[in-house]
């Protein structure tokens, strides 16, 4: 059993190290082009845009995810807010006539169908050459738009560029963990971004040329994360999907462990279902890095989290056995020997992998933080994510795969829970 | 369509990287482990030493009162000598030829503390108890139990003589004692003073077996004076951890 377990480490260890160390040969390779925008941006062209916010319950956070569009340092006649309320059974729609006659601003009500048809609704009344999300949860940075534009501008082919996300006013430690893990998104997803291997356009203002849905068509369900699927179809197509670094975004984070798991339940759902959908793409030649890195690396993650979870219930269980059988046969008066002696300090190979993946993760969450503009190159928040995630990321992950084979999806429209009016 | 670009140095690169982070942990795990074993055959020359002095001792009984022979050999050093040998066939491997090795001259000193106690016994007059005590690593869930058992009647009765031996181990003068004995292969086995008992023994089955063990059971004794009593004892702790 244990000499299983060790081949099955050293396997995905090897993978997961293999990653980890694309990502940083990439950085080396490529951190001149990691582009820092100065801090007030002038372009030739503005191009018009439309920014749609879908919402769902969202009347405490709404009004200043608008407040922070209408702030956007970009031209107003130029800029086009769709406020679509998919079906609120709070006072959202009465947050959204506060804005109706404003400039820009215009607002849709429709009865609740999920977060792609709020988004649908609102591509059906665009004629502008780009289109972006901003989930009602989140606040973009006043030149987020500009920098984003800027990067269409330079690069004709990029059809669709995503945002670096930062937590927002993170509060306790929950939050923080958070904080740790999309600092270290922001990397990865740059890295992506220099591989082509983009694989989500994620919700809080990703910004596309109209024409990748008029060519691909409109968002779809997608397990309720067409936010991955719009993704993957762009990529089985050939359009390029690349990050703006310092094009910052700031999202409120589930706040408790239930609303975390609900969160990551629904992601790694979708993650899961829309790899299986488009499997098809992986190990071909002509879909590049995404059948090549992005899901196989997927998977060796999700896979790698299952089983250090099972690895640990064995270990524990082992441990457990143990202590029962040696209290049931004599007792609990004879265990008193706390001598401590380095020899018996682990040296095996698997610990000092697990410091090695567990340096490179840190290292990840460091780079992340500079491309975040923090001060300081490493945080508590680091130590929380390590901690937090490796006891709770098994579960979600379980949870999606269980749910996979009974195909029960979550929901986006559960995860938000009507506020009292 | 974006055309595929497959950038094969930096593929290379990224596995010569990897296999350097390999290289960098099974080598640092090597080293560690080479240490370690390198400490216990320092530990193991040490008590080879002290046990030839014992025998020299001996041989000069002639010549000593009983009262100044030592009977320290199988000290608290190699208790600890037991322990670690126990952790290193389960973190380094009990295939490693290192580690067989450390064993098989582990229990070459446990026999020659033995017959050398068992003649000292005899000489001085006394009435100890020795246990040798047979396990198998392998699918042996009662060995593991036996060990808990012997550890526990050690705590009790420091001048307890708890000897473990590797049944399986291939070592000629364990195979010896086995035909000797005519120690059984169903395990574990304890042979107490001569007699062989087969199959798990309980606390309360080895104390009702031996009354006499209440002779040597431990006195309680200030706590300043305790530490000298424990050095003093000669048993072995192999039989708790030798069968985890």
């Amino acid at each position: 059993m244990d000499s299983f377990y060790t081949i099955v480490f050293y396997s995905l260890a090897f993978c997961s190290t293999y990653v980890q160390v694309f990502f940083l040969v990439t950085f080396f390779e490529k951190r001149r082009s990691i582009v820092k925008h100065p801090h007030v941006l002038e372009l030739k062209n503005y191009p018009t845009v439309t920014v749609a916010v879908p919402c769902y319950n969202e009347e405490r956070t709404v009004r200043k995810t608008i407040e922070s569009l209408q702030a956007l340092d970009y031209p107003k006649d130029k800029l086009s807010i769709f406020l679509i309320d998919d079906g609120s059974t709070d006072t959202t729609w009465e947050v959204f006539k506060k804005f109706e006659n404003t400039n820009g601003i215009s607002i849709f009500k429709k009865e609740n169908g999920g977060k792609h048809t709020a988004l649908n609704l609102a591509l059906s009344k665009c004629n502008t050459e780009f289109f972006g999300c901003l989930d009602s949860d989140s606040l973009v940075h006043p030149q987020a738009l500009k920098r984003i534009i800027n990067m269409f501008e330079g690069d004709p082919k990029a059809m669709s560029i995503v945002p670096s996300i930062i937590v927002l006013d993170p509060k306790n430690i929950i939050q923080n963990a958070q904080k740790a893990e999309y600092e270290m998104a922001i990397y990865i997803k740059k890295m992506l971004g220099f591989m082509g291997g983009i694989h989500v356009t994620p919700g809080p203002f990703s910004i596309f040329r109209k024409k990748v849905f008029d060519d691909l068509g409109e968002y779809r369900k997608a397990h309720n994360t067409e936010d991955q699927e719009i993704a993957f179809r762009m990529q089985e197509n050939g359009y390029k999907i690349d990050h703006c670094n310092d094009a910052y975004v700031y999202t409120i984070t589930p706040s408790s462990i239930f609303k975390l798991y609900k969160q990551r339940l629904r992601w790694v759902y979708g993650s899961i279902n829309n790899m299986i959908d488009y499997r098809r793409l992986l190990f071909r030649k002509k879909y590049g890095t995404v059948a090549f890195f992005t899901i196989p690396a997927g998977i060796i993650s999700i896979v790698s989290v299952v089983f250090v979870f099972f690895m640990l219930i064995y270990n524990i269980g082992k441990f457990v056995y143990t202590k029962f059988t040696q209290i049931s046969t004599v007792g609990l008066s004879n265990y008193h020997n706390l001598n401590f002696d380095w020899f018996f300090f682990d040296t095996k190979t698997v610990f000092f992998f697990s410091i090695i993946l567990y340096i490179l993760l840190v290292t990840s969450v460091i780079i992340g933080r500079r491309m975040a503009n923090e001060k300081r190159a490493i945080s508590i928040s680091v130590v929380y994510f390590i901690v937090i995630y490796s006891v709770l990321a098994p579960l979600w992950v379980l949870k999606a795969i269980f749910n996979s084979f009974i195909s029960k999806e979550s929901s986006w429209t559960l995860e938000r829970i009507p506020s009292k009016t | 369509m974006q055309p595929p670009s497959t950038n094969y140095k930096k593929i290379i690169l990224t596995l010569l990287i990897t296999l350097t982070l390999f290289g960098i942990a099974f080598g640092t795990s090597y080293y560690f482990d080479t240490r370690k074993i390198n400490q216990l055959h320092t530990v193991e020359d040490k008590i080879s030493i002290d046990l030839l002095s014992s025998e020299t001792q001996f041989s000069l009984l002639q010549e000593l009162s009983c009262k100044d022979i030592s009977t320290s050999v199988l000290s608290s050093e190699l208790n600890s000598l037991a322990d670690k040998i126990t952790y290193s066939e389960n973190n380094i491997g009990n295939d490693n030829v290192n580690v067989i090795n450390l064993k098989k001259a582990y229990s070459l000193l446990e026999i020659k503390d033995y017959l050398l106690m068992k003649q000292i016994t005899t000489r001085c007059g006394q009435k100890p108890i020795f246990v040798l005590y047979f396990y198998n690593n392998d699918s042996c869930a009662d060995c593991t139990k036996q060990g808990y058992v012997l550890t526990s009647l050690r705590e009790s009765y420091p001048n307890l003589r708890v000897y473990s031996f590797d049944y399986n181990l291939d070592l000629s003068a364990i195979k010896a004692m086995i035909s000797i004995y005519k120690v059984p292969n169903e395990l574990p086995a304890l042979v107490i003073n001569g007699k062989v008992y087969s199959g798990f023994q309980s606390i309360e089955a080895v104390e009702k077996t031996f009354p006499q063990l209440q002779t040597i059971k431990k006195k309680v004794v200030p706590k300043s004076t305790s530490s000298s009593t424990t050095t003093s004892t000669t048993t072995d702790s192999k039989s708790t951890n030798s069968t985890n």
